[in-house]
C-alpha cells in the first residue's frame, strides 16, 4: 500500500519568547546574547527562600495572543509546578500553566492548496524557559547559562487537525506572522525565540481513529520541520506496512543525517509531578484588562492582505509581500496617501527598495528609512509628470535611501531633470537630421529599423535627458511618419 | 536580676532612658551563651562581630535621641531558616552547609531597619521537618527548663534560647506547630500569625501554603512588640496580603470581659496528658472568672488534619527540596559520574532520614496515578477544615485549646515512634491548613515544673485580639515571669 493510502494527522506546540524586557517572575533583563548568568538573580538562579512575582505584561502579551487567535480568556487561570531535574532548571520545577491555562479554544486560517483552512487552537499557557547546558567534551564538564532561565514563554497547542508537513509549515509561519505583528514574539527561530514540538501519527485514508502518535522534539527552522514531519509521516507508514506497530515516544530531528531519532520511550517519560503553585495565587483577569488589551490590539496579517488587496486594488501576490512584515505594509500605506498609482507604488516596493534595503546587509530597515513616505510620493510623481526618467528615479532614490535628501534637491544637484521643452527638444531632433542626411535619406527609403538609431543620436546630444517620449513624437514628425 | 532577664520592653525602656547600652546588652547575651549554650545547644552559630557592630550602631543612634524602633538595640536571635546576607544559612541540614546567602530575608532587612542586633542562627529540625529539633543534622537542642528534655520543634533552638535568655526575643517559623509547640515547652509566648501576615521571602521553604514566620518571646507584650516590626506587606512575596497592620499594644490592656471563647470539643483527647488537660481546664475556668463566656464548639474534621498535612505538606516539600541538586551551592557529591549520580550521591548524603521520608512521602502523593486519591482529596479536606472554623467563629472570637497534647519529652523518646511524634502536632496543624492565627501562652507547670501551654486561636487578621486574651491571662499570673533553671 503506498504512501498516498495513508493519512498523517499533525498536531504543533510552539514555544515562543515573549518580547518582555524583564523576566517573567524578577526584575532580570532578557536580553540576548549576554555574558553566561549576567542576567541572573536570586530569583531566578533558585536560590533557596526566593518567590516568584508576576510581571504583569506577561499576561497582557497572553491576553494580546490569545484575543488575536480568538480564545476565550479565562477569567481565573492557575499556575502550576512542573517537576524534574535537570541542571538547567533551577528550583526543580518550572512554573507554568496546566489544567487551568489562560487561553482556551481559539483558530488561525492558512492557505493550502485546497483553499483556505481552519485550524483549531485547543490552549495557550505562560510559562518560564530553563536555562542552557553547555557539555564540553574537551574538560570533561557541562556549564550551565541560566540568564535564559525565567524568560517568559507562551506555549500554543493545536488541534491535530493539520494533514500534511506542508500544513503544518504553513501554519507555523501564519502564527510566526501573528505573534510578530503582535509585538508578542521577535519570530527568531535561529535563537530558539520560536521553537515548535510535532505530534504526529499516521491512519489508512477513510478511517476516523488516529494512529499512534510520536512527539518530535525542538525543530528549529521550516525547512527541519518539514523535513522531520515527512520523515515521520514515512517511517510510520513504512512501519505499519510490514505489519509493525508504532511506539509512544519522544523523538528528535538529526539534522545531520536528516532522520529522527528515539530519545525517550513511553516508559522512560517523566511524571512531571504537577500541582498547583502555591507560591502565586490564582490570576484572575478583569474585563477592563481584557478590553483595554483588546483595543490595543492591532490589524493581523490576514485581514490586512484583504484590505490592501480591495482597498489598493493590488493582485494577491503583492499584497502578501506587502504585508509580510507590520512596518512595510504601514510604510507602505503612508506612501499611498502620496501616490495614488498603487500598483506602481507597489512595484517600486519590491523592486528598487527591496533591494536597497536587502544591500544594506539589515543596517537599514523599514522602520530606520532615511526619507518619508511623502518624499517617495514625489519622487514618484516626478516620473509620472515626466520630469525625471524611470531609471534617473533609481539613482534619486539610491541618493534618498543614503543621505535623506529630499528628491527634487538630488535631481537639481545631479542635473537629472529632463529636457520637455518641445522647441529645445526640436532644436536638436533638426540637428541630428541635419547631420546624418544620409540616414534619413534610407529611412524614408523604407528601412524603417533605424529609427532607434536617430532617437539614439538625440539621447547622446541631450545627455540623455530628452524626454523620451517627446523625442520619439518629434522625430516621427520630422521624419515625415 | 540579671540584664539578659529583662524582657524586651524593659530592656528597651532601659536602653531609651539611658540606663543601659546596646552594647552592654549584647555582651551579656554573650557572656549568657558562653555560659549556658555548651548545655542547651541552641545556636547553630553566633554572629558576635555583626551584633557587636549592630549594638553600636544602636547606641548611636539612641544617643543622637533618633532610634529606629522601639525595639532599637534588643539583641534578638535567628531560626537558621532565614536567609541572612553574608552569613552562614543551613536549615540545619547538612545539603546547605557552609551557604552563604546573597541576601536577607525581608523579616531579617525589617528587623536590622528596626536596628536589633542579631546574635546568630538558631538550631531547628532540618528544613524544619520535626518536633524536637531531633532530625537537626548538628544535634539536638536540649530544653533550658530540662536538660534532658526537648524544647520541642521545629523552632525549638529558638524557643530555648529565648528561655535560657541566651537572646530576649526571637523569630521563628510554623508549618504545622513549630512556633507554638516550642514556645509551651519552654514557658513562651509564641505567635503564628495568620498566612501572609509576614513574608515568607527569604525563609527556606518547607511548605509554602502551611509557612508562616512568627515572634517568640517571654512576655505577651515583647511578642506583640515583634509582631509590629514583622508585619506588612511585602511585595516580593505574592502570597503577602496587602493588609494595614493594627498597633499590637494600644488594646493589649482590654480585658476579656463580654468575649465569647470557643473551646472545641475535638480538642480534648483521650492520650493527653492528664496534667495537660487539668491545667488547660483550670485556665479556662480562669477566663469564665475574667468575665468571658465560653462556648463549646465543634470542629468536626479536626481528625482528618494529621492525615491532610501529612499529604500536602511533604508534597510541596518534595518540590520545594527539589533545588537542592548540588549544581549551583551547597553541598555537591565531588566523586560522583555523572549527573544522575551527582543527584542521587549529593542529595543522599546532604539529607538526613526524616527529610527524605517526607520528600518520598511527598513525591508520592504527587505521581501520576495516585494525585486524585491523596493530594487533590486532602486539599478537599482542607477546605472542609477551612470551613469548620468559619463556622465556629461565627458563634465565638476565639478558641482555646492545649497547645501539645504533653508537655516536654524526652530526648530521644519518641525516636522511634514516627506517629507519636507526628501526634505532638494534632492540636497546632489545623490551623496552619486553615491559614488562620495561632497563639500559645504559658498557662502553669507540671509538678515537676514542666511548662505547659494554652493555645488561642484566631479569625484571621485578629492577632491583636489575640494578644489581649493573652495577656489577660498573663495579668493574673507569674508564668510568664518564670524564669528557666538552667
Ligand atoms: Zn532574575
Amino acid at each position: 500500500m503506498p504512501l498516498s493510502d495513508f493519512q498523517p494527522v499533525i498536531g504543533l506546540e510552539v514555544h515562543a519568547q515573549q518580547l518582555t524586557k524583564s523576566k517573567i517572575f524578577c526584575g532580570c533583563s532578557t536580553e540576548f546574547g549576554a555574558e553566561p548568568n549576567r542576567n541572573t538573580c536570586p530569583v531566578c538562579l533558585g536560590m533557596p527562600g526566593v518567590l516568584p512575582v508576576l510581571n504583569q505584561r506577561v499576561v497582557e502579551f497572553a491576553i494580546r495572543t490569545g484575543l488575536a487567535l480568538g480564545c476565550t480568556i479565562k477569567k481565573t487561570s492557575v499556575w502550576s509546578r512542573k517537576n524534574y531535574f535537570y541542571p538547567d532548571l533551577p528550583k526543580g520545577y518550572q512554573i507554568t500553566q496546566y489544567d487551568q491555562p489562560i487561553c482556551e479554544w481559539g483558530s488561525l486560517t492558512i492557505d493550502t492548496p485546497e483553499g483556505e483552512k481552519t485550524i483549531r487552537i485547543r490552549r495557550i499557557h505562560m510559562e518560564e524557559d530553563a536555562g542552557k547546558s553547555v557539555h564540553d567534551a574537551s574538560v570533561g564538564e557541562s556549564l550551565v547559562d541560566l540568564n535564559r532561565a525565567g524568560v517568559p514563554l507562551l506555549e500554543i497547542v493545536s488541534e491535530p487537525d493539520l494533514r500534511s508537513a506542508d500544513e503544518a509549515v504553513e501554519y507555523l509561519k501564519a502564527l510566526r506572522d501573528v505573534l510578530v505583528y503582535l509585538g508578542v514574539n521577535d519570530g527568531n527561530m535561529e535563537e530558539g525565540s520560536f521553537r515548535c514540538d510535532a505530534n504526529v501519527s499516521v491512519m489508512r485514508k477513510g478511517e476516523t481513529k488516529y494512529g499512534q502518535r510520536v512527539e518530535l522534539k525542538n525543530i528549529n527552522s521550516f525547512r527541519f520541520i518539514k523535513q522531520a514531519i515527512e520523515y515521520e509521516i514515512a517511517r510510520h507508514v513504512e512501519v505499519i506496512e510490514s505489519g509493525g506497530k508504532i511506539d509512544q515516544e519522544t523523538r528528535l530531528w538529526d539534522t545531520q543525517r536528516g532522520e529522527t531519532r528515539s530519545m525517550r520511550s513511553k516508559e522512560e517519560a517523566h511524571d512531571y509531578r504537577y500541582f498547583p503553585e502555591p507560591d502565586l495565587p490564582p490570576l484572575h483577569i478583569p474585563d477592563a484588562l481584557i478590553d483595554q488589551v483588546a483595543q490595543g490590539l492591532p490589524e493581523l496579517p490576514r485581514p490586512k492582505l484583504q484590505r490592501f488587496m480591495s482597498q489598493y486594488g493590488l493582485p494577491a501576490y503583492d499584497a502578501k509581500l506587502l504585508c509580510a512584515e507590520r512596518p512595510l505594509a504601514e510604510f507602505f500605506e503612508a506612501c499611498a496617501q502620496h501616490s495614488k498609482d498603487y500598483k506602481k507604488l507597489s512595484n517600486w516596493f519590491q523592486g528598487e527598495l527591496a533591494r536597497l534595503l536587502n544591500e544594506s546587509g539589515g543596517t537599514v530597515g523599514i522602520s530606520t528609512l532615511k526619507f518619508t513616505p511623502a518624499q517617495l510620493g514625489e519622487l514618484l510623481t516626478a516620473v509620472e509628470k515626466g520630469t525625471i526618467s524611470n531609471n534617473a528615479a533609481k539613482d534619486v532614490l539610491g541618493e534618498m535611501f543614503r543621505t535623506g535628501k529630499a528628491p527634487d534637491a538630488i535631481i537639481a544637484e545631479k542635473g537629472l531633470a529632463q529636457v520637455s521643452d518641445t522647441g529645445a527638444v526640436e532644436a536638436v531632433v533638426d540637428e541630428v537630421l541635419a547631420k546624418n542626411a544620409g540616414e534619413v535619406e534610407k529611412y524614408r527609403a523604407g528601412k524603417k529599423q533605424i529609427f532607434g538609431f536617430f532617437v539614439g543620436q538625440v539621447m547622446k546630444a541631450m545627455k540623455g535627458k530628452g524626454n523620451p517620449t517627446l523625442v520619439n513624437e518629434l522625430l516621427k514628425k520630422k521624419l515625415g511618419d | 536580676m540579671a540584664l539578659t532577664d529583662l524582657s524586651m520592653l524593659e530592656l528597651a525602656a532601659k536602653l531609651a532612658a539611658g540606663a543601659l547600652s546596646s552594647v552592654e546588652a549584647t555582651r551579656a547575651c554573650l557572656a549568657r551563651a558562653a555560659q549556658v549554650d555548651g548545655k542547651v545547644k541552641a545556636f547553630l552559630r553566633l554572629d558576635e562581630k555583626g551584633a557587636l557592630a549592630a549594638a553600636e550602631a544602636s547606641d548611636a543612634r539612641r544617643k543622637a535621641g533618633n532610634p529606629a524602633s522601639p525595639l532599637d538595640g534588643v539583641p534578638i536571635g535567628l531560626k537558621d531558616i532565614f536567609l541572612t546576607e553574608g552569613v552562614e544559612t543551613t536549615c540545619a541540614s547538612r545539603i546547605l552547609q557552609g551557604f552563604i546567602p546573597p541576601y536577607d530575608a525581608t523579616v531579617v532587612s525589617l528587623l536590622k531597619q528596626a536596628g536589633l542586633p542579631i546574635m546568630g542562627k538558631l538550631n531547628m529540625d532540618e528544613f524544619a521537618m520535626g518536633s524536637s529539633t531531633e532530625s537537626s543534622a548538628y544535634g539536638p537542642t536540649h530544653n533550658p527548663w530540662a536538660l534532658d528534655r526537648t524544647p520541642g520543634g521545629s523552632s525549638g533552638g529558638s524557643a530555648a534560647a529565648v528561655a535560657a535568655r541566651e537572646v530576649f526575643g526571637a523569630l521563628g517559623t510554623d508549618t504545622g506547630g513549630s512556633i507554638r509547640q516550642p514556645a509551651a515547652l519552654t514557658n513562651l509566648v509564641g505567635l503564628k500569625p495568620t498566612y501572609g501576615r509576614v513574608s515568607r521571602y527569604g525563609v527556606i521553604a518547607f511548605a509554602s501554603s502551611l509557612d508562616q514566620v512568627g515572634p517568640m518571646a517571654r512576655t505577651v507584650a515583647d511578642t506583640a512588640a515583634l509582631l509590629q516590626l514583622i508585619a506588612r506587606h511585602d511585595p516580593l512575596d505574592s502570597t503577602s496580603a496587602p493588609v494595614e497592620a493594627p498597633d499590637y499594644r494600644e488594646d493589649l490592656e482590654g480585658g476579656v470581659r463580654g468575649l465569647k471563647l470557643g473551646v472545641p470539643r475535638e480538642y480534648f483527647i483521650d492520650g493527653m496528658d492528664p496534667e495537660v488537660e487539668a491545667t488547660v481546664r483550670e485556665a479556662l475556668r480562669d477566663y469564665e472568672r475574667m468575665g468571658a463566656t465560653l462556648v463549646e464548639v465543634s470542629l468536626p474534621h479536626t481528625k482528618y488534619a494529621l492525615a491532610t498535612y501529612y499529604l500536602l505538606a511533604p508534597a510541596e516539600a518534595s518540590s520545594n527540596l527539589a533545588r537542592y541538586d548540588g549544581v549551583r551551592y551547597g553541598l555537591r557529591a565531588k566523586d560522583a559520574k555523572g549527573l544522575r549520580e551527582m543527584y542521587g550521591q549529593t542529595r543522599e548524603r546532604g539529607f538526613g532520614a526524616e527529610v527524605k521520608r517526607r520528600i518520598m512521602l511527598g513525591t508520592y502523593a504527587l505521581s501520576a496515578g495516585y494525585y486524585d486519591a491523596y493530594y487533590l482529596r486532602a486539599q478537599k479536606v482542607r477546605t472542609l477544615i477551612r470551613q469548620d472554623f468559619s463556622r465556629a467563629f461565627e458563634q465565638v472570637d476565639a478558641i482555646l485549646s492545649p497547645t501539645s497534647p504533653v508537655p516536654a519529652f524526652k530526648l530521644g523518646e519518641k525516636a522511634d515512634d514516627l506517629l507519636a511524634m507526628y501526634l505532638m502536632d494534632v492540636f497546632t496543624l489545623p490551623c496552619n491548613l486553615a491559614g488562620i492565627p495561632g497563639l500559645s501562652l504559658p498557662c502553669g507547670f507540671t509538678k515537676s515544673n514542666l511548662p505547659i501551654g494554652l493555645q488561642i486561636l484566631g479569625k484571621p487578621f485578629d492577632e491583636a485580639r489575640m494578644l489581649r486574651i493573652a495577656r489577660a491571662f498573663e495579668r493574673e499570673h507569674d508564668f510568664t515571669r518564670r524564669l528557666a533553671p538552667v
